[in-house]
């Protein structure tokens, strides 16, 4: 550094005596903006890498939230549904603990179709042609006769009562409403006589659009108006749950023991090698092995989260394992020989003194460990969690997908509006994953402190 | 304090590691209450909007269904009789000789074969240019690795066309350029056999091989080209769909039911004349249409509760008749008197016996 005192000397100097050699400090000087102008083109540099890759994240986030928009709310439908006993096959006259059984095994599908055949009488007062019914029909999403049947079991005095009720649109019409067609005009897989429907239906105020609240209690289905993600959030919950309680206290275990108990040899050499190697290892390789062995051999059930978990914790040990050991690395060797100096076992000098100082670290490695796993689906196709599971698993061995299968399972589907659906879900994975490290951070500031 | 929490910590998870392992030794009982099923992605859009209406409708539990392509499904439904192994079976193709020997060695001798109905194979582009007219022998002249020379001597010379129009002058004058399924899928299998073959057996001389040398045939039938014209797209017809509208002078190959689903944006050609249409692929004008089956294993019925239940709603005119939901989901239904047939032959869980 040069202070300004001298830099004032060094100016008179180089305007006197000109034609002399350069001395180094006057070298020194000349290089000086030079130096500082490539300084600042790193900087630059770094800056631009800096922005160039929050941007991409910008682009990123924004793109999948627009495009998860359309998830997140659902057109519903007015209308006037006509609980017929007769229409219904129900004996109206039975009793009300038989009349029960009936309306479970009703036929609602056949009551509501003739309850909208009235809906839309034609001008002549003809009934619709065979196409036009089916074309009306399939205006409604396929539950619409479960919606109608919970109905009628909640409020048995419906029964041969004319009712409004909302049910979900189909989505195609969902589709077609939320890209904001021309009214009355066919687009998407809508005819015009379709639009004509719904453009009628939307005139009477009968379709409202509402917050899509069983994108969130809902599990898969074939329906997009209908599909939710409770069920494979349940499962990737299930699974890490797993994956955390064993790759955890196993990896802790191992770090500890490979770095402050094993002796130094080529066999412990050996086995640190292999580690790092593990840890490169493709992640569908850890998918075979637990077909192979897990499955095969030990007869534990497929698609569980258990054997999710299982594959999961052979593919984030190594990385745990790792992390660990660096951690516990970084634990300054004084406060090692101190606590051996004042007369404790090898024992208490890790638990006491190596391990508090070593978790933030170690805590570190694990998150990023469950993050990498929360991720993955390869391994998962292997033991059979990539499949279409509606039931909301209990435990961890009940059948499970996680989110990514989800997401996968979804963008890989015909229809149109599991677009909006597969968006959504990365959104749900996303979020999963935030929180997921803001704990990490939570925790590990909490530990530092101590 | 911290010596303490931490160490409780890992010693209560490891006890609960071992907890968890003996709590799956209970867990391993011989009997399930779901029905499972495994095979062909091309099924297990139709097989799910069954499963998921049965588990709404009955008290049984939603069957589970796995996609893991046909030949995938047959090993794990053909390992044994035992109760961990599947129930069903999907397949985009009957259930080969080879395959049904697999399941006879293992005990697996009592299978009912389940025809669902026809899918049929589309070449679509972007509704944004021309539909185009073709024949299975310009298609196969097109995407075929090696194709007859084009002085109409009998040799085979590696694929020269490099524009439709070099192939008939009546096709537009684009580059060839065609996304399609990678060789494991089944769609692929189904594409080769029913149109490159199909346009292969229109050269006399190449349809005589198959008398001397079938395998040889086949190599000249099945082999598509290599030369970056087809590009396999990977298993997800929903990108090739994009791409399509990306890209209008590009042509996609997947079932009908994407572009059923997307008949806004594309459209498919016309192959020997007929443009595929639900009631062409129906009535078996259109010439590229595969059937598509199941297969149940008989012992499990009555084991795993539910299966017979669920073949009746499978079988029922409701889901696989002319107006059932599964024509919705782009399937194309067996006519009225197949449907009967099959129906009946399934809730008497005939035994399937394949002497090919």
């Amino acid at each position: 550094m040069i202070n300004l005192k001298d830099n004032s000397k060094i100016n008179k100097m180089s305007s006197t005596a000109r034609t002399t050699t350069l001395s180094t400090t006057e070298k020194v000087t000349l290089s000086l903006k030079k130096r500082h102008q490539k300084e600042r083109r790193f900087k630059n540099v770094g800056l631009f890498a800096v922005l160039f890759g929050f941007m991409l994240v910008v682009v990123l986030i924004s793109d999948i939230t627009a495009k998860a928009l359309p998830a997140f709310h659902q057109h519903w439908v007015k209308i006037d549904m006509d609980y017929k006993a007769n229409w219904l096959n129900i004996d109206g006259s039975s009793k009300q603990s038989i009349l029960a059984k009936q309306m479970k095994k009703a036929n609602y599908r056949s009551a509501l179709k003739k309850s909208l055949y009235l809906m839309f009488p034609t001008p002549s007062g003809k009934s619709l042609s065979r196409k036009d019914k089916r074309q009306l029909f399939k205006l409604f999403s396929s539950n619409a006769e479960f919606t109608l049947k919970d109905t009628l079991i909640t409020t048995p005095e419906h029964l041969n009562k004319q009712i409004s009720v909302w049910v979900r649109l189909d989505d195609d019409v969902d589709s077609y409403l939320k890209e904001g067609f021309a009214s009355g005009e066919a687009g998407l897989r809508l005819s015009k006589q379709q639009a004509q429907w719904i453009k009628q239906l939307a005139s009477a105020q009968r379709i409202e659009s509402r917050f899509n609240f069983s994108f969130f209690t809902a599990s898969d289905s074939r329906e997009p108006e209908l599909a939710g993600i409770r069920g494979a959030l349940t499962g990737t919950l299930l699974t890490l749950f797993v994956t955390l309680l064993l790759s955890f206290p196993l990896g802790v275990a191992g770090a500890l023991y490979l770095e402050e108990f094993a002796p130094k040899n080529r066999w412990t050499d050996f086995i640190e090698i292999n580690i790092n190697n593990l840890a490169a290892v493709p992640s569908i390789v850890f998918g075979l092995l637990g077909l192979a062995i897990i499955i095969n051999i030990f007869g534990l059930p497929r698609s569980a989260p258990l054997v999710g978990g299982i594959v999961l914790t052979l593919m984030t040990l190594p990385t745990i394992i790792i992390s660990s050991r660096a951690a516990i690395k970084a634990v300054p060797p004084s406060i090692r020989e101190a606590a051996l100096g004042l007369g404790a076992s090898k024992m208490q000098v890790t638990f006491s003194h190596v391990l508090p100082q070593a978790t933030p670290g170690i805590i570190t490695g694990a998150i990023i460990g469950i993050a990498q796993a929360l991720g993955e689906t390869a391994p998962l196709l292997m033991i059979g969690m990539v499949a279409f599971i509606v039931d909301v698993p209990t435990s961890i061995v009940d059948s499970a997908t996680v989110l990514p299968v989800q997401i996968f399972l979804w963008a890989d589907s015909p229809e149109r509006a599991f677009l909006a659906k597969t968006s959504a879900a990365i959104l749900v994975l996303l979020t999963l994953l935030l929180v997921i490290n803001l704990t990490a951070t939570v925790l590990r500031s909490k530990f530092e402190k101590k | 304090m911290m010596k303490s929490t931490l160490t409780k910590t890992i010693i209560s998870l490891s006890l609960g590691t071992v907890a968890l392992m003996s709590s799956v030794a209970n867990a391993q009982g011989n009997s399930r209450d779901t029905i499972t099923a495994v095979g062909s992605s091309t099924v297990y859009p139709f097989s799910t909007v069954v499963a998921e209406r049965f588990g709404k409708s009955t008290s049984f539990k939603t069957p589970k269904i796995e996609s893991t392509g046909t030949g995938g499904g047959m090993k794990l439904f053909c390992a044994s009789n035992a109760i961990n192994t599947p129930d069903l079976s999907n397949a985009s193709r009957r259930m080969k000789k080879s395959e049904f020997d697999m399941c006879t060695k293992n005990g697996v001798t009592s299978i009912t074969e389940v025809l669902v109905g026809y899918d049929g194979i589309v070449v679509a582009n972007s509704n944004a240019s021309i539909q185009m007219n073709i024949t299975r022998r310009e298609l196969f002249l097109a995407l075929a690795k090696e194709v007859p020379a084009k002085d109409g001597s009998e040799k085979l010379v590696a694929n020269p066309y490099k524009l439709w129009s070099d192939i008939n002058p009546a096709l537009p004058a684009n580059k060839i350029e065609v996304l399609g399924p990678p060789p494991t899928s089944g769609t692929r299998d189904a594409f080769a056999e029913l149109v490159l073959e199909g346009g292969c057996k229109k050269f006399v001389w190449i349809k005589a091989i198959k008398k001397q040398n079938k395998s040889k045939y086949k190599t000249i039938c099945h082999s598509v080209r290599e030369d970056h014209v087809y590009i396999e797209a990977g298993e997800n017809d929903n990108l090739i769909v994009q791409k399509l509208s990306a890209n209008p002078k590009a042509f996609g190959i997947f079932g009908f039911s994407f572009l059923d689903q997307n008949s806004d944006k594309l459209q498919g050609s016309i192959i020997d004349g007929q443009a595929p249409t639900f009631d062409a692929i129906a009535d078996g004008s259109y010439p590229v249409s595969r059937p598509l089956y199941f297969y149940v294993k008989n012992t499990h019925v009555g084991k795993v509760p539910g299966i017979l239940e669920f073949l009746k709603e499978f079988t029922s005119q409701g889901a696989m008749g002319e107006e059932g939901y599964l024509t919705d989901k782009g399937l194309i239904p067996l006519g009225e008197a197949k449907l009967a047939s099959v129906r009946q032959n399934v809730l008497s869980l005939t035994p399937l016996a394949l002497n090919k």
